[in-house]
Order: structure tokens, then sequence, then C-alpha cells
């Protein structure tokens, strides 16, 4: 137990501050109204859901919820069913094997609810396209709110994602 | 030439790696393959070609790995009703592979194999196959309800528990259907294929030099493993000899990959075991080695770090001292971290005897990479064929006999130091020239690529059609330790999936295609 305690004190804090929300990134104006967005601000769970990736965007999506990016100080915290969740952080080209669960994901949900995809993949299909076996981008299967480049995007640019998805943005 | 082991005439690959090629008639396939197994031989991965477009039928083709060497054995089977005696009764690990195969080019084994399909679900009808030429891959078809057989387990008190595709982590989807009797678990019957995205077809599409960044992403977290072993089939296919510089350099990046990844697995045992301190520690020091790996090598995964006929990016002599500066102390903090868990009675008592893999059962089934080291079997490609950059190294082979979650987390952390010796080791003797040979003009060849990544042995196998690549077969080593994982639970209690599926860790991306 000393040991542990004493590598924390010598760690100390490490978390960074968190970006900014980058209007850039959304895909569909902002659909939700203030008083929904002021709660999401304060307490937003996220249900992540690999539809088809090569597993890179999950290996940031690990990283982001690492010491040096912390999402839980900001009141955002990963759920284990989308039962429980606000926002979707889909991943991947959508695989036809992974469509009809994906939108079950989607349907079970509750409303109002968030779409943030992740990677270029999901913002575009990427480098799998679309074919016999990919659906290609997220927005071909489900909505999207805010889409996310990079190969894989980094822990700060999957956050600053989500961010935006919660800010008010422009109005619909 | 005849093969050192095997009385059988072969043609040796130009390459890197020592491959050798043979032509079998489909029907000596069990023969030879029992030759095989009786000389130690391990089976690297089956997979099936549509040679129509070169004036012959199908093929099926077996990788084994003997002591000499690779053998690449083909198979010609005819256009009409492709089929082949199955080697899953010598091989276990065919099963799934030869299953893959008959849903992407309906070549299928005789009778009495498991004829279950594998990777298709319902996004294509029964009789089609993706993977013959004259099939359309922008063509969709209506998905069609999978009805997958799964086995249901009968008796007093049992009952199912079906988990996925969706997790409930951040992992990738597949589905698991456990039979178990109070929290024991009885059965686990895997069932995967929902990451199939159509990777091989899409390889057919594209040049030899466009192939590449496809290679970098079959399975993310092993995309050194897979970008270099795609660069070595692609230079022994074309003759193109890379720099020596690039292949020290190369093996930096295949070391840096493999720390990264031990690393944040180990955070993740800890967190499995409740001991969340564990997390934070490993997956501090995961991303400060993440942030420079982007510095250096301008990408934090190191994605197309590694490119056909060198590397991309140059190491820099003072980048390169700040680069062992930065291994050095993190050698210090892991060691301080190793004796924190080797102390932790909590962790301790949940990793030892978990997830049991014993020996026989681990050679049986061909289990590799470190999770088969950590079963005891002492096989390892980077000793077993020491080509440059390691020939000169000489790297240790890390390796533990009881086959428990424990034994894999001890041989992690070992691998963990064994490859921060490596990178210093290369960094020292780093040599200089050029970092990228121009690709010599290619020729129609094969070509093979066959690397230690970091989970186990990645398999690259090429066709090329002059600039085109004919076929590609990538093989991930999960394909033969998925099947592990479902006898590593036996009798093991439910909350100990998570802990003994991490301690693996495998790529559903790398086995779905």
């Amino acid at each position: 137990m000393y040991q542990i305690l004493k590598q924390i004190a010598r760690t100390g804090i490490v978390t960074e501050p968190a970006p900014p929300s980058d209007e850039a990134l959304r895909a569909t104006a902002q659909r939700l109204g203030e008083t929904i967005l002021k709660h999401f601000g304060r307490a937003l769970a996220i249900r992540h859901v690999d539809a088809g990736s090569c597993n890179g965007c999950e290996l940031e999506i690990h990283a982001l919820n690492g010491p040096y990016y912390n999402p839980e100080r900001l009141g955002i915290r990963f759920v284990a069913s989308p039962r429980h969740a606000d926002l979707l952080l889909v991943t991947g080209p959508v695989s036809r094997n992974m469509e009809t669960a994906l939108r079950r994901t989607w349907e079970a949900t509750p409303d109002p609810k968030l779409v943030v995809a992740i990677g270029d993949c999901g913002c575009t299909g990427g480098i799998f396209g679309e074919s016999y076996a990919s659906c290609g981008r997220v927005s071909n299967v489900i909505p999207v709110d805010v889409a996310v480049p990079g190969c894989p995007p980094t822990p700060t640019a999957i956050l600053q994602g989500i961010l935006t998805a919660i800010s008010a943005g422009a109005k619909a | 030439m005849k093969l050192k082991e095997l009385d059988i005439e072969v043609e040796p690959l130009a390459g890197a790696m020592p491959v050798f090629r043979a032509s079998v008639a489909a029907a000596e396939l069990p023969e030879v393959c029992g030759w095989s197994h009786a000389r130690q031989a391990r089976l690297v991965a089956l997979w099936g070609s549509d040679e129509t477009s070169r004036s012959a039928g199908y093929a099926v083709h077996v990788a084994l790995a003997f002591p000499s060497g690779l053998l690449w054995l083909s198979a010609p089977l005819p256009r009409g009703n492709p089929r082949y005696p199955g080697i899953a009764g010598t091989y276990p690990a065919a099963d799934r592979m030869q299953r893959a195969c008959a849903d992407l080019l309906g070549i299928r084994p005789d009778e009495g194999a498991d004829a279950r399909k594998w990777l298709r679900h319902g996004a294509w009808p029964e009789s089609t196959y993706p993977l013959r030429k004259e099939f359309d891959p922008g063509k969709r078809f209506a998905q069609e309800p999978d009805r997958y057989p799964f086995v249901a387990v009968a008796g007093e008190g049992v009952h199912e528990i079906p988990v996925g595709p969706v997790h409930a982590g951040t992992i990738e989807p597949g589905h698991f259907r456990f039979s178990i009797v109070g929290e024991k678990i009885l059965r686990l019957e895997e069932r995967l294929g929902y990451k199939h995205k159509g990777i091989e077809k899409r390889f057919e599409s594209m040049t030899l030099a466009e192939g590449a960044k496809l290679a970098g992403r079959i399975s993310g977290d092993s995309t050194v493993a897979y970008a270099w072993a795609y660069a070595m089939a692609v230079e022994g296919a074309t003759g193109t000899e890379p720099p020596g510089r690039a292949l020290a350099l190369r093996g930096i990046l295949l070391e840096l990959e493999r720390i990264a990844n031990h690393l944040g697995d180990l955070g993740y045992l800890g967190n499995d075991v409740a001991l969340a301190f564990g997390f934070s520690q490993f997956w501090r020091l995961k991303e400060e080695l993440l942030r420079v790996n982007a510095r250096l090598f301008g990408h934090r995964y190191l994605m197309d770090a590694i490119v056909p006929g060198g590397v991309s990016r140059d190491l820099p002599r003072a980048e390169a001292e700040g680069l062992v500066r930065l291994l050095e102390a993190m050698r210090r903090e892991v060691e301080t971290l190793q004796a924190i868990y080797e102390e932790h009675a909590g962790a301790q008592d949940r990793f030892i005897m978990t997830g049991q893999v014993l020996p026989e059962l681990a050679e049986r089934m061909g289990l590799n990479g470190f999770a088969g080291r950590a079963s005891g079997i002492k096989r390892d490609l980077r000793v077993d064929y020491p080509i440059p950059p390691y020939q000169q190294l000489d790297p240790r082979m890390i390796s533990h006999p009881r086959g428990d979650v424990a034994a894999r987390v001890l041989v992690r952390f070992e691998e963990v130091f064994e490859s921060m010796r490596l990178i210093l080791a290369l960094v020292q003797e780093l040599p200089t020239g050029e970092i990228r040979s121009p690709l010599a003009q290619s020729r129609s060849a094969a070509g093979v690529g066959w690397i230690e990544g970091w989970r186990g042995e990645v398999l690259i196998a090429l066709e090329a059609e002059g600039e085109r690549i004919h076929r590609l077969h990538p093989h991930d080593p999960s394909w033969q330790n998925w099947p592990l994982l479902e006898h590593a639970v036996h009798g093991n209690i439910v909350p100990d999936f998570p802990l003994i599926n991490k301690s693996f860790n495998l790529s559903y991306s790398g086995q779905d295609l």
C-alpha cells in the first residue's frame, strides 16, 4: 500500500485542460434545446459502438479515458448499455454484419440522443469504402450530429467532437 | 530442391524470410499435413484463391512452419465443385479457416468437416462467393437473417448468457455464448465475423504500392507488424532490397508497438481486478510513449511508417538519443509497477490459476505469440528465424509454463523490458545510409511477409500480377488463439471472463477481414 501511495504522490496530476468545441466538426445543426444541453453538459453518458473499425479508433478512445484527458472530470463517462446513454460514439465503416446491431443500438438509446462518428472511416467510409461487406460512413445507417476525421483522430480531437455535440452551436 | 524436414520437392521463394513453395495434389494434402505434423511443423494459415483468370480453376493454400522455414503448399482444384480433403483433423485450428474459405470462395472441405458458415452472416447469399473473380465488389444484397446454429447445452440448471456483438466496454464487436451453471462457465462458443468488411477483395483492386496503407489497417493495434509483413512480401515479389538503416528502423518501430500494446493491456489487467491505480499508471506511460511516437515518426501508432522498400521517415541522431532517455526512464517506472503488481495480494489472487491453457493443449491447437510463450510454447520468429535487424541482437525468448493470466502478465512485463533493450541496441548500432530503396520492376511473382508482431505471428501471402495484386491473404495470429479462449474459460466464473479475455487481447478485425 505504501508503494502505491508513494507512486501516486510522485506522479501527481497529469490531466491537461480540455479543448474548446469546434463547429467545423458539426455534421448536422444542433437539434437539442438549451435545457437538455445544460443537463448533458454536466453529466453525459456515452455508449461506444464499434461498427467495423480496424480497432485503431478504439485505441484512441481507450487513451481518451486515460489520466491525461480524464473526461470524467467534465462529467463525461462511458456506460455499459445504450439504454443508459445520451450519446453514441460510433467508429468504423459500418460493416454489413454490424448494420443491424448498430441500428438496434441506436433504437435502444433513449431520446433525446446524439451521435458522434469517429475517424475517417466513420466520416466517409475511409479506405474500406462501400462494398458487398461495408455500408461505408456511419451516416449511411444512422443520423450523425458530429463527425470527427482522423486515422485515428487523437483523444483531444475525439473529446472536441463530444464537446461540440453538446454545445449550442448554430440552431437548426 | 527438397525441404530439409520433408521428402517433398520445393522451390525457394525470394525474400527476407526462408520460404519454400510446393504444389501438391489436393488428395495428398492430408498425408503431407500428417507428415508435417509428425515433424513438429505448425499450421500458420489456410486460405483459398480463384485462379480462373489464369486459365485454371481454384486453389487451396496451406502455410506450415518448419524449423528450416515456411512451407507454402498450394493444391489446384477444379472449376466445377472445388473440394479438398480438410485438414482440421490434423490441425484443429484449420476449422475456422476452412469455413471462411468456403464462405468467401465456395471452396469446401470434404464431407465430415465442419460445414457451418463463419464470416458470412446475412450480408450475402450462400451461393455467392465474394472472393471469386467474377464477383462485383460493389454489389449489395438484401440482409438475410443469420440463423447461426449455436451448440445448445442441456441439463439441470444450465442456462445461457448471450453477450454481444455490442459489448459493455470499448471492445470490438463479437458474440459470446456462455452456457453456465451458477457462476461457473461450462462452455463458451464464439461467433465472430461481425467486422468483415471485405479487406481481401479490396486488396484485389489495388496496386502493390496502394496496398501498403490498407495492410496497415487490417488490425490497427498491429499496424507496424502488418505494414512490415506487407513490405516484406512486396519486396520479395519484386526483388527489392531495403537498406540496412530502414531494417533497423523497422525493428525500432515493431518493438515500440510491442511496448505500447503491452503497457496498455497491463493497465487494463489491473483495472479488471479492481486495481484502477494500475490503469492510470500504465496509461500515463503509454500516452507518453504515443506522444514520442507522434513526434519522431509522425503518428501515435506508427501507421504508414513502414512502406515497401524501406521506411517513410528517418530518425535523426538527436531524436534517437531522446528516445533512449525516455525508454530508460520508463523502464524504471515499469519496474516499480511490476513490483507493486507482484506484491498486490488481491491482484495476484485473481491472476494466478485463472484462464489456464496448459502447454499440451496450446501445442495441439497452435496457440501462438506471447500467449503461446506464456503456455510454454517456445516460439518467436525473431529468435527462430533471425533475419536483420534481429540477427545481431540475440533476442531473448521469454516463456512461462503455467499458461494462466499471471503467466501472460509476467511474459508481457518481461517482453516490455526486452523490447526496450532491443531498441537501445538498435539505436546504438543504427547503420548510416538511405532509408528507402525504389521498388524494383514488378514481376508476376509471389512474396511472403512473416513478422512476430506483439500479439503473435502475422503472415502476408501475396501473389502479384505485374503491378497489381492478384491475391493477398493477411493472416492474424488471432485465428489460432481465439479457439483457445473458449478452452481457457472452462470452469472459471463468468466475472473472470473479461480478465481472461484481456490477458489474450485478440483481434476481431484481424480475423474478420
